[in-house]
């Protein structure tokens, strides 16, 4: 199925008795029984006011158009949505409604927030074929429940995403890494709360195997205009003065680095399960040392786990009780979300009763 | 405006209902005496009042859970209250409910610099969550122009907003996680001091629900380091849409300052009046705050006090020393004192596309004529959230009544150009018989299906957010059910 317009998606939806799967680029790896509904029909950025720091776009269309056209006026997505086709090993062009429907954040959540949090409105086809609006495009909205939010990373079972408007914010001028040899994993977990506890505004903080050759790097990233940038940099580089620290100012440089951390990187083409563990960043050295992975790489300055280790392997009974939890993002031996506690499955489950009650869509993934 | 008529079977059984929540609760966290109670009859919307049967004081997570049980067992309304100074009526009680308020549970719990945060009973101000942390250079970013008053649980159920969230956003943008209790006693912990749901986004859908899908008592905040410095600059335009393209260009420019507020002609010239904060007088006043080392904000000053030239302002002030920014925000800071002084005002708070803003300044200015009302403005330009404050006279026979026409009619024109009906202040009973100018049916019933699963029996804070022929479905299998 590839419905061209709203109503058509509507009507196939309403007619619909057994599973469907939802597709947008079909990079993120979900793959369910049933028919195959393709977003790519709806597609086309349908209001840019670069002025007003909003973007609206049918559900299907392309990220490469909505970043080319950010692009074209100095703007950005802020969350850093990751491209999961490297780690994935899948092809195809991911869709902005995929990205919001799987809630991609990628290292800059820790400081500026994930996808959710940058939705203004969405406009979806429950499971009954219903045609639904929540919120707007405008970025200041308490007008009625947050549905934004809740259709944000629910992938598709609560309802096809058709419209979604997001706010977007200007490029920086310039970034700059601070980058921090020789430390363990517990070492550099303070130092990247020291420097996120910091007034320099870091944007990003993550330690793994991301040197020339695979040695541990912790880095530390900021943005902005070219001065400020030159200071906080010596500022946070500063703060370590007593390790082995430089700063890399080159911006290109720095894009690539940190676009590897977003992809997860070090895990593409390594054969093993990967997992990401969301959790109380002080605790993530310990919780990882629990995980005995095979590759670990930590970002939003420990609050994220990502971990390798072999197939079928149960990370979540490894990790044991701990306040956060975990998704299994690459392999099948494993349900793919932490299952929850009884009185909050009970509310999942309720919810997907009501937006779909057939159970027809991305049956199987979630609530 | 209008409330559904209070049921005659719960306000028959007063007695026992307050037995009931007295053998549960200490002695003086139960009050259903009719003098008392009246203390809570309103919120900050204050044209309607009415006392609840009775209001309890719970002082922790337990004590909430047994009083929300008993009320379920009972079939009676509960209205969660955390300071009452919703401007919506969030928090207005029926003659039937249980006023519960979360004002006794003000503890700090934790606090967590390495992992930045913070973790609160939510009937703490707003404020004085800040308090708790910035002598160690933190700050919680939220922060409303009550936040002296308000409490985390009202904007948590708000979704509140303040002037600095252009930067650091709203409530709901800085809320970790919660200790949530539902109408049947469950208790239930959501989100966390770790970033992002496993599951479905319920901390998403809870944070601004406005009391509807359960009791907030506990919530873990994110807070930050405090930035270095921060500096003012105000500037003057002969127009509200040079103001407004001026606006615009900041933004586009790159530059993110931490606040763009607006005020326009009859707002300078009451708060001149008033706080005599030495405001030029002329059509639009802009004030821009950015943050930052001495050299960093002298950096983007200097490119905004470019841009401003560019749009040939009347005036263009930057502050020297925190004396001069302090006299910059004065005028702004008392704006709504000022209009307190010279006239009863209602304060709307829809919000439109930044590029409609001046068509719609125009257009209220026209509405104003023709209702007879003088409508002032001010508000965060950078979002698009208006707050037109609407004077009139309590005491003039049907004046109340032309100044809500007058206001839903501002609030219509909000939605036509691709707004809505409020960015910070909520639905509450003010604004919920114009949830149809926004939503279709579909969208209204979608919302209320959520309301469905958290909250079977509608009992918690019924008669708010939803017109009422909406709900009336809802809410009366509720009363049959009893
Ligand atoms: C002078 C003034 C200036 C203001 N400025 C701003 C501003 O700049 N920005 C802004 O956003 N708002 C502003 N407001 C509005 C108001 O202060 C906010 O809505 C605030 O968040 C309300 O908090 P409260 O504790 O007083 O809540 P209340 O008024 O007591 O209740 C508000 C809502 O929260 C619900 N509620 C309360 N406690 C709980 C709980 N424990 N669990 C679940 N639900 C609960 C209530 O049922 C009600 O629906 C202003 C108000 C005034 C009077």
């Amino acid at each position: 199925m590839r419905p061209e317009t709203e109503a058509e998606l509507a009507e196939m939806i309403a007619s619909a008795s057994g599973p469907i799967c939802v597709r947008g680029g079909g990079t993120r790896g979900v793959n369910l029984n049933g028919d195959v509904l393709e977003t790519g029909g709806l597609s086309g950025i349908t209001l840019y006011e670069p002025g007003s720091l909003t973007l609206v776009a049918q559900a299907g269309t392309a990220l490469a158009e909505i970043e080319a056209a950010l692009d074209a006026e100095g703007q950005r997505l802020a969350f850093e949505p990751m491209d999961h086709r490297g780690l994935m090993g899948t092809s195809g062009e991911p869709t902005i409604g995929g990205v919001v429907a799987a809630n991609v954040s990628g290292p800059r959540r820790v400081s500026v927030g994930a996808c959710r949090d940058f939705m203004l409105g969405v406009r979806y086809v429950d499971g009954t074929g219903s045609v639904v609006k929540n919120g707007g495009r405008v970025m200041k909205n308490v007008t009625g429940y947050d549905l934004v939010k809740l259709m944000s990373g629910s992938w598709g079972t609560l309802g096809v995403l058709t419209e979604v408007s997001l706010k977007v914010l200007p490029k920086p001028e310039t970034a700059a890494c601070i980058l921090i040899t020789g430390l363990s994993d517990a070492e550099a977990v303070r130092v990247m709360a020291k420097a996120l506890g910091s007034p320099f505004e870091v944007s990003g903080a993550a330690h793994g195997p991301l040197g020339p050759d695979g040695q541990p790097v912790t880095m530390l990233r900021v943005e902005g205009f070219a001065g400020s940038v030159a200071y906080r940099a010596e500022r946070v580089a500063g703060l370590f003065g007593d390790m082995d620290v430089r700063i890399e100012s080159d911006p290109e440089a720095v894009a690539g680095v940190w676009a590897r951390v977003r992809d997860g990187a070090p895990f593409h083409g390594v054969a093993g399960d990967v997992w990401r563990v969301s959790c109380t960043p002080t605790l993530s050295a310990g919780l990882a040392a629990k995980i005995q992975a095979d590759g670990v790489l930590y970002d939003w300055g420990g609050g994220l786990i990502w971990a390798r280790v072999r197939e079928g392997t149960d990370v979540r009974a490894r990790l044991g009780t701990f306040d956060g939890h975990a998704t299994l993002v690459r392999g099948n031996g494993q349900p793919k979300f932490q299952p929850e506690p009884p009185e909050i499955a009970a509310l999942s489950r309720g919810l997907r009763q009501k937006f779909d009650p057939k159970g027809i869509l991305n049956a199987g993934l979630m609530g | 405006m209008q409330m559904p008529q209070p049921d005659a079977s719960v306000l028959s059984r007063k007695a026992q209902i307050v037995d009931r929540l007295r053998s549960v609760l200490p002695r003086d966290a139960v009050i259903s005496d009719e003098m008392e109670t009246r203390a809570y009859e309103c919120d900050a919307l204050t044209a309607y009042k009415c006392a609840p049967l009775a209001v309890v004081l719970p002082a922790s997570t337990e004590e909430v859970s047994a009083v929300l049980k008993v009320c379920h067992q009972m079939g009676v309304p509960v209205v969660p209250r955390g300071s009452g100074t919703s401007l919506a009526g969030g928090a207005l009680p029926t003659a039937d409910c249980v006023l519960l308020g979360v004002a006794r549970m003000n503890d700090v719990i934790e606090t967590d610099y390495d992992n930045r945060f913070i973790r609160v009973q939510t009937g703490r101000t707003n404020l004085s969550v800040t308090g708790a942390v910035e002598e160690d250079g933190f700050f919680y970013a939220p922060d409303p122009s009550s936040q002296l008053a308000c409490a985390i649980a009202g904007n948590i159920a708000m979704n509140s907003g303040g002037a600095h969230c252009l930067k650091y956003g709203v409530t709901t943008n800085n809320l970790l996680g919660v200790t949530m209790v539902q109408m049947d006693g469950t208790v239930m912990e959501i989100g966390g001091a770790h970033l992002d749901a496993g599951g479905y986004d319920l901390l998403g859908l809870i944070c601004g629900s406005e009391g509807q899908l359960g009791v907030v008592t506990e919530a873990t905040l994110r807070i930050l380091p405090k930035p270095e410095g921060a500096r003012p600059v105000l500037m003057g335009f002969d127009s509200n849409e040079v103001a407004g393209a001026c606006v615009a260009d900041i933004i586009k420019a790159g530059v993110l300052p931490v606040a763009i507020e607006f005020m326009d002609r009859p707002c300078i010239e009451a708060t001149e009046a008033f706080a005599k904060a030495g405001y030029p007088m002329c059509e639009a006043l802009l004030i821009v705050e950015v943050e930052g080392s001495p050299a960093e904000i002298d950096e983007q000053l200097a490119l905004i006090l470019e841009i401003a030239r560019r749009h040939n302002p009347v005036e263009l002030r930057e502050a020297k020393d925190a004396d001069e920014a302090g006299r910059i925000w004065l005028g702004r800071k008392s704006a709504f004192g000022a209009m307190g002084q010279i006239n009863d005002y209602m304060c709307l708070d829809g919000t439109i596309p930044v590029s409609e803003l001046p068509y719609v300044l125009r257009r209220i200015g026209e509405m104003s004529e023709e209702y007879g009302l003088d409508v002032a403005n001010v508000f965060h330009a950078g979002d698009g959230n208006m707050h037109p404050l609407i004077l009139f006279d309590a005491n003039k026979e049907g004046d109340l009544e032309l100044c809500e026409a007058l206001g839903a009619d501002i609030l219509r024109l909000c939605v036509e150009v691709g707004g809505c009906l409020t960015g910070e202040h909520g639905v509450g009973i003010e604004k919920r018989d114009l949830m149809v100018d926004q939503f279709a049916p579909a969208d209204l019933e979608a919302q209320m299906a959520v309301k469905d699963v958290f909250d079977p029996a509608w009992l918690l804070n019924p008669a708010k957010v939803f017109p009422l022929a909406a709900s009336e479905s809802r809410r009366s299998v509720a009363l049959a059910a009893e």
